[in-house]
């Protein structure tokens, strides 16, 4: 199914969002997600279940001022 | 004396940012020369699977110093209160430096979200330090919408200009006399700092005028000589300047030679 990361659209095929950091390589509890613009918590990524289109943004800290 | 900021008591009345330094390691020796208790710190997408991210963070936790997470770059309340959810996730903070940017140009708030972005954070625990202008109006409804800091700019992020509105600054100040102030933004050289602690504000946050000096760290222990001068020089009371000469020696016993 079609979803898009940071911004990038992919054919991809995760059947929840722990699932689909898994595939992607994404590892670290210092991660932040969210899909579709609502927060996803870490303890409820596996059964985050994703459909078509879902807009995923995972994000982590970063320099900031 | 100390700083409290929503419960946690600094010694330190310098905030540093993270950002732009040459180094991971010359950030590392900035914030330890400069002894501030509290860094600025963002979230971005992560493109190297969580490695980028997972390092800069263990380099922050190894700091020991207490961590303000912003919302850089937000532009609309539902951005901003997202960003903030996610940062309070990430760095398991309710502290959250609200920013939410309404003009490209000068990186000046937009005031309206920002009020409103603040009643919704301070409603879900967040405790706020807003990036505002130094509007008294707004400096009051962003404490009726429960703030407890107030962080007004003096001149636009990134520009060192330094305070471009020390009657605004002061009007604050009195205004708010119980408020933590803090300048966040636009303060280019030491003596900035100085100027607006001997105004009488609690704090000073700044980033670009340390990470792009020369030298960062010795431009780190400047600011936070400069921020305790000026802190030490209000304490201490100062003179009011005045028109006429006053003869600093005594007059009185002065030998005549006429």
């Amino acid at each position: 199914m079609k979803l898009t990361v940071n911004g990038e659209t992919q054919e991809l095929d995760a059947g929840n969002l722990a699932d689909l950091l898994a595939k992607l390589d994404y590892e670290g509890e210092w991660l932040a997600t969210a899909v579709n613009g609502e927060l996803v918590h870490r303890e409820e990524r596996a059964a985050h279940f994703l459909k078509e289109g879902d807009r995923i943004e995972v994000l982590s800290p970063m320099q900031g001022g | 004396m100390a700083l409290e900021l929503y419960g946690k008591t600094v010694s330190s009345r310098l905030l540093l940012g993270t950002a732009r330094y040459p180094s991971p390691a010359i950030l590392a020796e900035a914030v330890r020369r400069s002894k501030t208790e509290i860094v600025t710190v963002s979230l971005r997408r992560e493109t190297a699977g969580g490695k980028a991210g997972g390092a800069f963070f263990q380099l922050i936790r190894d700091l020991g110093v207490h961590v303000l997470p912003n919302t850089a770059g937000c532009h609309s309340t539902r951005e901003a209160v997202l960003t903030a959810q996610m940062a309070r996730e990430v760095f398991g903070t309710n502290w959250i430096k609200l920013e939410v940017i309404g003009n490209h140009d000068t990186l000046q708030p937009n005031v309206f979200e920002l009020v409103e972005a603040a009643k919704i954070l301070n409603a879900d625990g967040f405790e706020v330090f807003p990036y505002t202008t130094d509007d008294l109006v707004v400096g009051q409804r962003l404490l009726a919408a429960g703030c407890r800091v107030l962080m007004p700019w003096c001149a636009p992020i990134g520009s060192a200009m330094g305070p471009q509105n020390l009657p605004a600054l002061k009007s604050m100040r009195a205004e708010f006399p119980d408020v933590p102030l803090i300048v966040d933004a636009g303060i280019g050289r030491p003596s900035h700092a100085t100027v607006v602690m001997e105004l009488g504000y609690d704090a000073v946050l700044l980033n670009t005028a340390v990470a792009s000096a020369g030298d960062p760290a010795a431009m780190a222990e400047a600011f936070a000589r400069a921020i305790e001068a000026g802190h030490m020089a209000r304490e201490a009371g100062m003179l009011e300047p005045r028109d006429m000469a006053v003869p600093s020696t005594p007059v009185i016993g002065k030998g005549v030679f006429a």
